[in-house]
């Protein structure tokens, strides 16, 4: 039910009460509210729950993110067969 | 997808794994809160690939799971009228009632349509002025600000042929149920991520000091997930029980301050009855008085159904991580999603469900 989903914001739909926006999730488009987030622009991406988007998906901290866990140690599984764990 | 995809790499999960293997040096039990993160946990066999040192329960965070039968048997009688149009979330309709579920209802001629935002409810309620149109608006906090947008623009269109049934509630008090209950025996907790996007976490601060325990805000996919797991336990190992951000892309302490201006203008907190748990004081959104007249309960007079629940399920016992959805005797047997005798092997977030559906029947032969 708390399924968010994460989408590149293309167009701003309107301006007015119920601010709206189309959102690219990977190539499927969809409408989105944007009362929750008036500082969003396009190009931003966002997580979009039930129609609605309730955040600003913050590109520098998912960089730090990824950055912190490419510092973990390496492997203790090597990489061999790529395949067998996907 | 981007934001998706790099958290799923394969080799990045290994050295996690690594990680947390060499943190951990005595036996931790931790609970994952929400049921989209237990649905990725065995997705991905997450469970299987930590140490056994370390070992994840399933929360209570399926909203579908745990609202109360009366409810649903409310949502049927409504739902069975021929002047309604009813709208729902997809998995509320499986949902078992006391003597039949939505899916039923919708079979038998009522008009009953899954709807993907509630927004589209209000579309259908202006399309369609000469019939009564139903929200069933259950969810955590993360639903409660579209719900609540839902009503705000009905009432600002005076669609007076819209209302909602309001089954929504919230994570902190359910939290405080559990690590007061001397059964429950978890020590840290990874926080619903996308509950946080909307309240922010200081709500957890009182909690995690008044309980000792880790509360880790997580995301959804496998490192984050792993990401959660390795600061609970290393808060564990040093001793400490703090809250801690481990989704900080999509969660500010504070939350979306939008979002809760919308839920305080809309809803009144109120006690709620939780399926399998009963009922747990100022766990639960109501509409507040001046949105009362979308009130569906109200305008339909279905307050007094009342139900009782069937002792045969046990998903009370899932919902705070003190039963293995495999370990209950119904498991596969006489409960499965063709066949559930409870909420939890129907819901998409359900932990009986997400046991079911990725294969691990066998553990429990």
């Amino acid at each position: 039910m708390c399924l968010a989903v994460p989408g590149r914001l293309t167009e701003i739909l309107g301006e007015g009460e119920l601010r709206m926006g189309r959102v690219d999730f990977d190539g499927v488009a969809r409408q989105a509210c944007l009362a929750y987030l008036p500082e969003a622009r396009v190009g931003d991406y966002v997580l979009v729950h039930v129609g609605f988007a309730i955040s600003r998906i913050d590109e520098e901290q998912a960089k730090e993110t990824l950055r912190a866990l490419a510092q973990i140690g390496e492997p203790t599984v090597p990489d061999e067969d790529p395949d067998a764990v996907r | 997808m981007r934001f998706v995809d790099e958290y799923r790499d394969p080799g990045a999960v290994q050295r996690a794994l690594a990680d947390i293997r060499a943190l951990a040096r005595r036996p931790w039990t931790l609970m994952e809160v929400c049921g989209g993160q237990t649905h990725s946990i065995l997705k991905f066999g997450l469970d299987e690939l930590l140490p056994e040192r370390v070992t994840l329960v399933h929360g209570p965070g399926c909203p579908v799971c745990v609202t109360g039968l009366e409810l649903i048997d409310r949502a049927v009688a409504i739902a069975a009228r021929p002047d309604v149009i009813f709208c729902s979330f997809g998995d509320m309709l499986r949902v078992p009632g006391s003597s039949r579920d939505l899916l039923a209802v919708k079979a038998a001629g009522g008009d009953v349509r899954i709807v993907y935002s509630p927004l589209d409810a209000v579309r259908l309620a202006r399309r369609h002025r000469d019939r009564k149109v139903v929200f069933f608006a259950v969810g955590f906090e993360t639903t409660a600000p579209a719900n609540a947008m839902a009503v705000h623009r009905a009432a600002v269109e005076g669609l007076d042929n819209f209302s909602v049934l309001v089954a929504h509630v919230l994570v902190p008090p359910a939290l405080e149920a559990l690590l007061s209950d001397p059964d429950v025996r978890v020590q840290g907790l990874l926080a619903p991520g996308h509950v946080c996007v909307v309240t922010g976490y200081r709500a957890y601060e009182g909690l995690a000091r008044r309980y000792h325990v880790p509360i880790v805000v997580t995301g959804f996919e496998p490192l984050d997930i792993l990401r959660g797991v390795r600061a609970a336990v290393a808060q564990l190992e040093r001793g400490a029980a703090a809250v801690e951000n481990e989704y900080p892309r999509a969660v500010h302490a504070d939350g979306n301050l939008e979002a809760q201006r919308m839920i305080g203008e809309v809803f009144a907190v109120t006690d709620r009855s939780w399926r399998g748990l009963g009922v747990i004081p100022r766990s639960g959104y109501a509409l507040a008085p001046r949105y009362a007249r979308f009130d569906a309960e109200r305008v339909f007079g279905v307050q007094g159904v009342t139900a009782v629940e069937p002792a045969e399920c046990r998903a009370g016992l899932v919902l705070q991580g003190r039963l293995r959805p495999n370990a209950c005797p119904e498991f596969g047997a006489r409960c499965s999603p063709e066949h559930p005798l409870g909420a939890t092997m129907v819901s998409a977030e359900g932990a009986c469900a997400a046991y079911f559906h990725y294969g691990r029947v066998a553990a429990a032969r």
